[in-house]
């Protein structure tokens, strides 16, 4: 297996201060790796450097092999999905719209965007008669981020980048939205990079979980290896599941 | 005084006030869009434009008379000044409006290989149009009173009736010129105003 993303050595800071030091982690094509870590741990700045939201101050990032300096940003970022919290819907278009935007971009003909986001929006249980019209302030915030993944998925790029997709929305729909996308990457077969701050969520869809503290990455580890780490922030992670869940049965990833 | 001539100074006010609203968003469109991509320019050129607002407008028509091209007695004169008024609000929505975008949305569109024009024409555009709108609507009310003042410096328009009317100490024919003024400013207001509420988001 072919590391689809890597990070070398990589350190940003920014007036002075260092948000990372000394990164190194690398994306094994098809899985999903989450970044876990509490705010301003610098997870969200790690996952910008993909998609050269972010240029780190020192080090290299590559993708599919190539330094992501060495790509035109353009084709770099039509290349992967991007997912932020409520989806970051244009409000102006429809969800049709919305999700067939990449497609457009890319010039594929109309039929094709049609078929593609019918299939999308179905696959996401909206199916497009009922919800292809509306415009994104008429949807709730679980059906914003289904729109947000679908849009994410469109012109199938081989990664998919989400920072805290799921962080707004209420326990119910975020713990159906957390399934419906652990199917979905595993029938789409993408490879994911994954911000969160919740530790549940981190085992329940990833297959690595990288945890950063401070900048650093205090630990990389299989799922069912991270629920057994003794080091300090994993261990106070780990304290937020509580009795009972501590034996790796949400491992489900 | 004749209807005749109410319609006849109408038509020259509306048509005085459409040259420089159209002048200004002529002038403001390309230069709000560099402002908004030059942050330090932006806020030296807005507070320019700032103070020009602040000189009363017949202190401006009175400026440009002895400019040479521009200056001189008559309807150019006037439309310089009212251009002047009118690019204030049009040019500060314009920047606010692109400015005010959600930085998510903005962030979503650079991430999925939008190039800048295409976030410019596709996004800023778009989501800006309300409050761009807004502003023209601003600019148009307000040039069709400062319109008024232009008769001063023979820009002619409603304003002859007003000054005309100051002169002979005649309120009704200060009111052939104020009431359809006041009427012409009320229905763009509205107009524009019905235009913007179809376009908001």
């Amino acid at each position: 297996m072919a590391a689809l993303v890597e990070f070398r050595a990589v350190t940003y800071q920014i007036g002075g201060r260092e948000i990372l030091h000394g990164i190194d982690l690398c994306v094994q094509e098809s899985e999903t790796v989450a970044l876990l870590g509490r705010s301003g741990s610098g997870k969200t700045t790690l996952l910008k450097m993909v998609n050269r939201l972010v240029e780190p101050t020192s080090g290299e990032v590559r993708f599919e092999g190539k330094p992501v300096t060495d790509w035109d940003p353009i084709r770099l970022r039509r290349r992967m999905g991007y997912v932020i919290q409520e989806g970051g819907l244009f409000p102006h278009a429809t969800v049709a719209e919305n999700v067939g935007l990449v497609p457009k971009l890319e010039g594929w003909p109309e039929e094709r965007i049609r078929a593609r986001t019918r299939e999308l929006l179905d696959a996401m249980g909206m199916p497009a008669p009922v919800y292809g019209s509306r415009h994104p302030r008429q949807l709730s915030g679980g059906e914003k981020q289904r729109v947000g993944i679908a849009r994410a998925l469109a012109a199938d790029p081989p990664l998919l980048l989400l920072d805290e997709p799921f962080a707004a929305l209420d326990p119910v729909t975020r713990f159906e939205m957390q399934q419906r996308f652990a199917r979905l990457r595993r029938a789409f077969g993408k490879t994911a990079l994954f911000v969160t701050h919740d530790i549940r969520e981190a085992l329940m869809l990833g297959t690595r979980i990288a945890l950063l503290k401070e900048g650093r990455l205090e630990i990389v580890a299989r799922a069912d290896e991270f629920v057994q780490a003794r080091s300090p922030e994993a261990t106070a992670f780990l304290a937020t599941l509580g009795e009972g869940t501590l034996d790796g049965s949400h491992a489900t990833g | 005084m004749r209807l005749a001539e109410i319609v006849r100074l109408s038509a020259e006010h509306l048509w005085l006030v459409a040259i420089a609203v159209f002048a200004a968003v002529v002038i403001a469109a390309p230069s709000a869009v560099i402002l908004t991509r030059r942050p330090r320019l932006r806020r030296w050129t807005l507070g320019v434009v700032n103070v020009v607002q602040t000189v009363p407008s017949l202190a401006v028509f009175g400026f440009l008379l002895p400019l040479p091209f521009l200056g001189g007695v008559g309807k150019p004169t006037a439309i310089v000044a009212l251009i002047l008024y009118a690019l204030l609000p049009i040019l500060r929505n314009m920047v606010v409006g692109i400015l005010g975008v959600d930085a998510g949305v903005r962030e979503s569109a650079v991430a999925m290989g939008m190039t800048d024009g295409q976030i410019l024409w596709g996004v800023e555009l778009p989501l800006a149009f309300p409050t761009i709108l807004a502003g023209i609507r601003i600019a148009t009310v307000t040039t069709i009173g400062t319109a008024t003042i232009a008769a001063a410096i023979g820009g002619g328009g409603l304003g002859t009736f007003v000054f005309r009317g100051i002169a002979m100490a005649d309120t009704t024919t200060i009111l052939a010129g104020a009431v359809p003024a006041a009427l012409m400013a009320i229905a763009a207001d509205e107009a524009l105003g019905w235009i913007e509420r179809r376009f908001s988001f």
